[in-house]
């Protein structure tokens, strides 16, 4: 039993990290830069890792690259390129569909859904305003055709690569969210002194960094068993997994609002960009606490 | 990265596996005084089928296994609803590192067979949090050293043979340098047992003890005089971590306990509460966090301030089960009411949370003083 990533994840994260530190978003009003956005996308191209799944890498792949970025606030398209990429490959920019929606479909022209045993694919249109301001969402454009059919076991592996996927999002978001807090709480001063110097505002985030840990173990082990467990075990571990950090993200995120004080509730601050993020990849592939087994099964 | 069990692994726990089924019967349900009493005898009877003190050193009755070992250990007693094992690893771990050859020579291996049992001597009346302030003292007399003071939440101390004592040798010295640790006898007069009943009734496990005059040879001081501080925090440190305490078996085990009802719920209609799926889902999390964090010793990470995190998440974890048991059978179950009770402490014992979100914010966030 190991649990620990190997030399070349790490690798894979620094580089992620790195990536998404240099072209993402600093600011609101960064989001409205399409010069960066496209710098940004050219880089994100260039890496090849939305074809992560086709070149053979696995879930814990996926979900570092995925977590990275979304700490990052990276504001083109990773999410559904590479589920789409785990669908069938393809040279034309793909995202996927879900709910007859396309997600994640900046500059995408094309998405795939799941259907029962069957991939179908369709033509994406005009954008739709959704909660999340780092990912476009758009209508598909009908007819939906057929475009593969897949066996249920890898139906099964790729519902649990879609909640991994999503919970790396939703662990992503809470670390930047929680970082940004921690920043601006060791600056920000009131009666003298920095505020998180005061335990009414440290502990908090105290919590929140614990929240994170849990979350760090329970999606590291769901991302393994995407390719190595049963895959009814991979989709119980990804349940598991997308409950508690769905539950610690949006816990983190609204600490982090709160230490922002007032300025945490204004449109130019990015706390509330972090929390649109983790309540977009809550519903995306959404799992109800009834949905978890109690081991019973 | 593989979660799976080595081959080794794996013959280990179904050897493990085994083991419990033919022992099934003998399993108490959790909470009660029953539930702590038993567990001298669960102690002597794991380490003699060769399943206790798995990553310790082989001199002192250990087996020097990889750490992991212990997961699969947890993971088994909770899955055969058996007890945890006994919660000592801080005490070898103090006293491995912090006392001499001589010593471990001679405290570690019944400490580790369970032959001798051992309470712990650090909390006080006037000093729970703030431990440096502690005001039991020990003066030197010719070969020995006289104790004098006050010791509360001595868990165990009615049936402990030994106590690892902290007092203060020099009482000019700042307050930190001035604590010495000793290996103290409780089997003298004029150590004095006033145990505490607990809020759900147990009287087993919160001691409390007067020290008034008792003796203690000088050469069971561990480490020199003055070092007494080095090895509370040794202590404490690692008093937090669970994969040091082996409560996730205890988790594991209430919520098993809860989601089949113990056969006493009528089948069919019967669905598991929020509560109870919330308390599932945070013992799983803790399951792949302890993992997590044995596979990283593999590496020689440090024991740090990232224990205080791990001890949020073990509190968050049983108190929680507190409250699914609450959600499921209210106060009408006596053993579900006192383990819910019993969660209580757990954000108090071993440092309480507000101390441990002290250390995550200062040592870990750099937010500055707490």
């Amino acid at each position: 039993m190991d649990a620990r990533l190997s030399p070349e994840q790490r690798e894979l994260r620094a580089a992620a990290a790195k990536l998404a530190d240099s072209a993402g978003p600093h600011s609101v009003l960064d989001l409205s830069d399409d010069g960066r956005v496209a710098r940004l996308e050219q880089a994100v191209a260039a890496t090849g890792w939305r074809a992560l799944r086709s070149d053979g890498a696995g879930g814990v792949e996926v979900a570092i690259v995925a977590e990275e970025f979304a700490r990052g606030l990276v504001d083109v398209p990773f999410l559904g390129p590479v589920l789409a990429d785990g669908l069938q490959p393809s040279p034309e920019p793909t995202t996927i569909a879900v709910d007859g929606g396309a997600v994640d479909a900046r500059g995408i022209s094309r998405a795939l859904a799941l259907v029962g045993l069957e991939v179908r694919a369709a033509q994406v249109g005009d954008a739709v305003t959704k909660v999340d301001l780092t990912r476009i969402s758009a209508k598909v454009v009908g007819p939906w055709q057929p475009a593969a059919e897949i066996s249920p076991a890898q139906a099964q592996r790729w519902r649990a690569l879609a909640l991994v996927a999503t919970t790396a999002d939703l662990l992503g978001a809470a670390r930047g969210a929680h970082a940004l807090a921690c920043d601006y709480a060791k600056i920000r001063a009131q009666y003298g002194h920095p505020i998180g110097t005061y335990q009414a505002v440290s502990h908090p985030l105290a919590e929140g960094l614990a929240l994170i840990e849990g979350s760090v173990s329970i999606l590291r082990y769901a991302a393994w068993a995407v390719d190595e467990a049963a895959p009814d075990d991979a989709i119980r571990a990804a349940r598991l997994a997308k409950v508690y950090c769905a539950r610690a993200a949006r816990t983190v995120c609204e600490t982090s609002i709160q230490v922002h004080g007032g300025i945490g509730n204004t449109w130019d601050c990015l706390a509330h960009v972090y929390l649109r993020r983790a309540l977009a990849a809550t519903e995306l592939f959404p799992v109800r606490l009834e949905e978890i087994d109690c081991g019973l099964s | 990265m593989d979660y799976r069990d080595s081959p080794a692994e794996a013959a280990f726990r179904q050897r493990l596996k085994t083991w419990l089924k033919e022992r099934s019967r003998e399993f108490p349900p959790t909470g009660g005084d029953a539930y702590w009493a038993g567990q001298a005898a669960w102690h002597r009877a794991l380490h003699a089928a060769g399943f206790f003190g798995l990553s310790w050193p082989k001199e002192y009755g250990g087996q020097a296994l990889p750490p992991v070992y212990d997961v699969i250990l947890d993971e088994e007693l909770a899955r055969a609803g058996a007890r945890p094992r006994p919660s000592l690893g801080y005490l070898v771990q103090g006293l491995g590192r912090h006392g001499s050859e001589e010593l471990r020579r001679r405290f570690l291996p019944p400490m580790i067979d369970g032959s001798e049992r051992w309470c712990q001597g650090f909390s006080e009346p006037g000093a729970g949090s703030d431990l440096a302030s502690l005001a039991t003292t020990a003066v030197r007399d010719g070969d020995e050293y006289v104790v004098r003071g006050h010791k509360v939440w001595t868990s165990y101390s009615d049936v402990a043979d030994w106590c690892l004592l902290l007092a203060r040798t020099d009482p000019d010295a700042p307050r930190h340098r001035g604590l010495s640790a000793f290996v103290i006898s409780m089997h003298q007069p004029e150590v004095e047992q006033c145990p505490l009943t607990m809020i759900n009734g147990v009287t087993t496990e919160f001691g409390q003890v007067r020290f008034d005059g008792a003796r203690v040879p000088a050469r069971q001081l561990v480490g020199a005089p003055g070092e007494g501080w080095a090895l509370a925090m040794t202590i404490v440190s690692r008093e937090r971590e669970p994969a040091e305490l082996g409560f996730t078996a205890r988790y594991g085990k209430l919520v098993r306990d809860l989601v089949t009802g113990a056969g006493a719920r009528p089948t069919g209609k019967w669905q598991p509460s929020a509560d109870l799926i919330w308390a599932y889902v945070q013992t799983e999390m803790l399951y792949t966090h302890v993992r997590r964090r044995l596979s990283e010793r593999l590496d020689g990470v440090a024991h740090g301030p990232e224990g205080s995190l791990d001890k949020l998440l073990m509190t968050e974890t049983e108190q929680a089960v507190g409250h699914a048991a609450l959600a499921e059978a209210g106060t009408a179950d006596p053993e579900l009411l006192s383990a819910y009770l019993y969660s209580r402490a757990q954000s108090v014992m071993g440092g309480t949370a507000q101390i441990q979100k002290n250390i995550i914010a200062s040592r870990i966030l750099g937010l500055g003083a707490s």
